[in-house]
């Protein structure tokens, strides 16, 4: 029992070791030289504006969802104005960057962890290292920056989707023109709403990138591998978003609301 | 007097170079955990020479050609190429030496999200840094020629049959005029029709291109055609050596098994 505990240990250890030796590789590749710009735009397309319609309607759901169940508790309150400053601090601070980041983690992580498990299975990322070519720079270097990028755009039009969504669940019950309803939402937020989430999902789509490339170019030779590759991908990325959510939170609150 | 020593001269450069060893493994020995893969290889591989390595699967065959290009690293000996060992080299060091090195995989290992052409101008632009496209295309039309796929050019590699594929690999590695070329069971899972083609292309092309082969197979057809020279391996160790003539004659049990199948 306690050799299985220590094995397990020794294991996780590794793996740790393991991981900051690949961001150590994936960090010099970016200054190495002959960035990979059209892999580079493609992974921008294929991860940003292929998740573009998953993430809106998410959102857009999300928002509505929020107003409607808000407004009961509000209106009893007698606070049914504050329902668009409500709906615009939470989703902007923080529903719509986690909400965003854990759909990216489900499509993305596990896209790119099978793609590359696959790779690996098949010998391709061994044909790309023998030939001399730099597989990492390739294949690695361009989605992690992608997601890193995409995921916090991702985020921006999902929340613009989501506040959109509380307009038209507002609009079931109550009557509000377009016009006032967002500049109410936009009178209630200022620069430190804003900027910690857009920095937060940087730190998000990173994560769902490195995990999703670590485990897929790391994963086992066999059929095997590439499922566990992919499913393995969003656990982890799904857990590291929670983390990071966690950490920036406290960072926020520090530097923001004293 | 004079006249006569130009004549010698290119006639012994010329046999100094077919005798110069390009691959060089001394008491090579590879294991994963306790199980020991290669216990005690040594060989040398001249240069315009194909050296056929037989034996059953699990034997350590394709372990030993990883070992060359420096997917693996052997746990104990010297395995030399161009004069350098590959253990020792950097990573910089390693890329400049797989550029001399062509390996063709045993499922082809063609990139499956690009097409026939966009896998053979790879290597062109990532390898050998290549910018002038038109340059390029004839480049890729030329060697794709060469294996008889000109057609399939615009073809993604899911369109393509196992041959096919295997073709394009070998057009793939040859793109960049490699002076060693590494086999990995060129033939296995193909029919023997089309295993016979392939093992004609692997011998025509090392006389185009004058390369020097390392070629992995248990296909007694693939090892007759193509062998200059043929080493048998059985539980990580070389056991037999010899041209395909006198390995037929020879006394050895295991040998005698291939011949015999």
């Amino acid at each position: 029992m306690a050799e299985q505990v220590i094995t397990g240990w020794r294991k996780w250890m590794l793996g740790i070791g393991e991981q900051c030796v690949f961001f150590a590789r994936f960090f010099r590749n970016i200054f190495a030289g002959g960035f990979e710009w059209s892999e580079f735009v493609r992974q921008c397309y294929e991860i940003g504006y292929r998740s573009m319609m998953l993430v809106g309607i998410t959102s857009f759901i999300m928002g509505l969802v929020l107003i409607l169940q808000l407004r009961p508790s509000l209106v009893e309150l007698g606070a049914a104005s504050m329902l668009p400053k409500t709906l615009a601090v939470s989703f902007i601070r923080e529903i719509g960057p986690v909400i965003t980041a854990i759909i990216c983690a489900g499509k993305i992580a596990s896209s790119i962890g099978a793609e590359l498990g696959s790779m690996k299975v098949t010998e391709q990322i061994d044909a790309m290292e023998v030939s001399g070519a730099n597989p990492l720079q390739y294949l690695v270097v361009t989605r992690i920056l992608a997601t890193s990028l995409m995921v916090p755009l991702l985020c921006i039009i999902g929340d613009a989707i989501g506040l959109f969504g509380g307009f038209l669940a507002l609009n079931f019950t109550d009557s509000i023109s377009f016009s006032l309803y967002f500049n109410k939402c936009i009178a209630s937020l200022d620069f430190s709403d804003f900027l910690p989430a857009v920095v937060k999902s940087v730190f998000f789509g990173f994560a769902i990138g490195f995990v999703g490339c670590y485990k897929g170019y790391n994963s086992n030779k066999g059929t095997e591998s590439v499922g566990i590759a992919a499913n393995s991908a969003v656990v982890t990325a799904s857990l590291w978003i929670f983390f990071i959510d966690a950490i920036a939170v406290q960072i926020t609150s520090l530097l923001f609301y004293k | 007097m004079a006249v006569a020593k130009e004549h010698i001269e290119p006639k012994k450069k010329a046999s100094a170079q077919k005798d110069e060893v390009v691959i060089h493994a001394q008491g090579v020995k590879k294991a994963f955990g306790d199980k020991k893969v290669l216990k005690n290889i040594t060989f040398d591989l001249k240069r315009g020479e194909n050296m056929v390595v037989l034996g059953k699967s699990g034997q350590g065959k394709s372990v030993t050609i990883q070992c060359v290009v420096g997917l693996l690293k052997p746990d104990e000996g010297t395995l030399d190429v161009f004069g350098e060992n590959v253990a020792e080299m950097n990573d910089d060091e390693l890329k400049q030496l797989r550029i001399k090195i062509g390996f063709l995989f045993q499922s082809g290992a063609l990139y499956d999200s690009m097409t026939v052409r966009e896998n053979l101008e790879f290597p062109l632009t990532r390898v050998l840094k290549l910018t002038d496209q038109s340059e390029i295309g004839k480049k890729v039309e030329e060697v794709l020629d060469g294996v008889g796929l000109l057609d399939a050019i615009d073809k993604l590699p899911s369109d393509l049959s196992g041959g096919m594929r295997k073709r394009v690999g070998l057009a793939r590695t040859l793109i960049v005029n490699p002076e060693i070329m590494l086999y990995d069971e060129p033939t296995t899972g193909l029919d023997p029709i089309t295993s016979r083609e392939i093992s004609e292309l692997i011998l025509n092309m090392q006389k185009k291109y004058k390369t020097s082969s390392i070629i992995i197979t248990h296909d007694m057809e693939c090892a007759r055609i193509t062998a200059d020279r043929i080493v048998v391996m059985n539980e990580g160790e070389y056991i037999a050596e010899g041209t395909f003539k006198e390995l037929q004659k020879s006394d050895n049990e295991i040998v005698r098994s291939f011949f015999n199948e």
